[in-house]
């Protein structure tokens, strides 16, 4: 009934399209078409400069130590086995993965709840609310690193991932709010609107008729969330001393820092610290595009 | 405050609906979650930082702790050369990267829009360092420039430079460095920005100005880039500020070496706090980066006027 009416009421631009239908490509004018080599070479070159570095880490991680061969063969698994086992990357990969859920589904919950309130509502506060999410961007979080140390000890939290948890939480939120925010604007009022008429309360509609047409947007919100606490490495190496807690840039860092670096490890680990982000950016590549362009940051 | 005031007053027609549908106390139920976290985590501590910048402060000698009015920043802006050094190097920093960061990420993102064979797969490609993080780029670029194993040795075999030399460690060489690493993964970032905003660009105006006999050049200086302003300025801004606070690229390739070459104003200040346990000194430096900060980002919002003309 409700999803009847919802097609009826707006076929319209909803950020659910995930591409408009291309042309076929006999109506393509020529305005559109560059000479092939102008794409390309430049293309080309800078696919070099882009692959190399992914190159020199998987040739360093696969060949055995003290080899120069520029090809990955005879393969060896054994850097692989030493830095899950011996280093703690098989710890620091649960920790990591932890962080990293738990910071998504935070982050798009109470940003969810959050854009939904300043896309639909008139409120006092909004605009000062605004305004604090936009300056908070100004604010360095490896600026407040002692007043945040101070915090969660008081908390007794540090050494614990909650702290990261919610440090993550907190400095993705603006960004993920006011992207939420827009993509829900981009969703007609009035289908909501329509559903409280055919019986829905508030959030019911909101469940049933706008949340499925926010799905690209969520799914761009949350790989965000996902990847930058995968990534982020100050909050961790801050608040988390035991080795036991810690993650995997922080892993990283260590294998880094050691007085003769182990480059075989070193290449091993950052492989398993790529491969999480690889297949979520794999996963989000199609979405990316069109997430931005629904939510851009204009509204 | 405003907002705890709103809430508490009595909603003053009959209410009708059940309470989880008044739409009066709502919006404020919705946002309480993100204001109370963004409270406690992001306002708190600014406005500690600005306290303690007042103050002398430091765990390690706590006998010297109490209030010091404005010493600490007659110390910043008189007797430390460090925060004049690491300020410059932040400001060429963040220029470099910048600029040829927007550079190459728009003739990247002007050239998967078109439309070629293998254009779902390049673009995936040149997009993927997105994604890296700034430890793991650290690793990389490591791996490609240690003195032993490292790109440079390729290179001497093929008689390009010297065997054992160390990009990261010789101060002619390490900003080039670190600027091309920090390249690899900061490129993408403008060029999918870019590229979102590419989908948008009405085809009729193409049309026309085709129809008009304007060349491809033309089109873009009149068409592409009026209308990739905003997109550009906002993106600039967040990067230039993303770029200026990043402290992990810098603090893992080089941790600020050699001989502070590659000191960032925020590396300097985490190294102030974190090793010298200088909070006070450390808050107060703080400030007036943020002071900096913010006022350089009004001057370009304002300086570029963006939003305007629509």
């Amino acid at each position: 009934m409700i999803t009847k009416e919802a097609t009826v009421a707006a076929p319209a631009p909803l950020p659910a399209a995930p591409e408009p239908p291309r042309p076929a490509r006999k109506r393509r004018r020529a305005w559109d078409e560059a000479p092939r080599w102008q794409i390309y070479l430049p293309l080309g070159i800078y696919l070099v400069f882009t692959l190399i570095p992914f190159y020199w880490i998987l040739l360093f991680a696969l060949r055995p130590a003290g080899s120069t061969s520029l090809v990955p063969w005879p393969m060896t698994t054994v850097h692989f086995e030493k830095v899950w086992t011996d280093r703690g990357f098989g710890t620091f990969f649960y920790n990591s993965v932890l962080v990293g859920v738990v910071t998504l589904l935070m982050t798009t919950l109470v940003a969810l709840a959050g854009g939904y309130a300043l896309a639909r509502f008139d409120f006092k506060v909004k605009r000062a609310f605004m305004l604090a999410l936009l300056c908070s961007q100004f604010v360095p979080g490896a600026l407040l690193l002692v007043p945040l140390f101070e915090i969660f000890a008081g908390l007794q939290l540090i050494n614990s991932l909650v702290s990261v948890i919610i440090a993550e939480t907190v400095f993705q939120l603006p960004l993920s709010m006011i992207l939420i925010s827009n993509f829900i604007k981009n969703v007609p009022y009035s289908l909501e609107e329509a559903a409280w008429v055919d019986g829905c309360n508030r959030f019911r509609a909101f469940r049933v008729v706008v949340l499925p047409l926010l799905r690209p947007g969520l799914i761009a919100v949350g790989s965000f969330a996902f990847v930058h606490s995968w990534n982020h490495f100050l909050f961790a190496l801050m608040f988390l001393n035991n080795q036991e807690k810690q993650t995997i840039p922080v892993g990283l860092n260590t294998l880094m820092s050691a007085d003769s670096v182990d480059l075989g490890a070193l290449a091993a680990g950052g492989i398993i610290a790529a491969v999480p982000v690889v297949i979520v950016f794999a996963f989000i590549q199609k979405w990316l595009i069109t997430g931005f362009s629904a939510g851009a940051v204009k509204g | 405050m405003a907002q705890a005031a709103a809430v508490a007053k009595p909603p003053t027609p009959p209410r009708r609906r059940r309470a989880s549908a008044t739409p009066r106390r709502l919006p404020y139920l919705l946002i309480a979650p993100a204001a109370l976290l963004m409270l406690g985590f992001i306002a708190y501590p600014v406005l500690s930082v600005f306290y303690y910048s007042l103050q002398d402060y430091n765990p390690t000698k706590p006998w010297r702790n109490g209030f010091a009015g404005f010493e600490n920043f007659t110390r910043i802006f008189t007797e430390d050369p460090l925060f004049w050094d690491t300020l410059v190097f932040s400001t060429k920093w963040v220029f470099v990267e910048v600029g040829l960061q927007l550079l190459f990420g728009l003739a990247l993102a002007l050239i998967v829009n078109q439309t070629f064979a293998g254009r779902a797969l390049g673009r995936a490609l040149v997009f993927s360092p997105w994604a890296v993080s700034g430890v793991l780029t650290s690793a990389i670029w490591v791996l490609l420039y240690n003195s032993q194993t490292g790109i440079t040795r390729y290179l001497a075999d093929m008689g390009i430079g010297d065997y054992g030399v160390s990009w990261l460690s010789d101060t002619s060489t390490v900003f080039p460095a670190v600027v091309v690493a920090d390249l690899w993964r900061g490129v993408p970032f403008f060029a999918i920005l870019i590229l979102a905003d590419l989908q948008s660009v009405s085809k009729d105006l193409y049309e026309a100005a085709e129809v008009d006999g304007a060349s491809r050049f033309k089109q873009f200086i009149h068409i592409t880039l009026p209308h990739l302003k905003d997109a550009i300025i906002l993106s600039t801004l967040l990067r230039a500020v993303w770029e200026f606070n990043n402290v992990d690229l810098l603090y893992t390739l080089t941790g600020g070496g050699p001989a502070g070459e590659t000191t960032t104003l925020p590396l300097y200040i985490a190294n102030t706090s974190v090793d010298a346990h200088d909070f006070g000194y450390a808050s107060a430096l703080t400030t007036v980066a943020f002071v900096i900060l913010l006022f350089c980002s009004m001057v370009y919002l304002r300086l570029s006027k963006f939003g305007g003309e629509k």
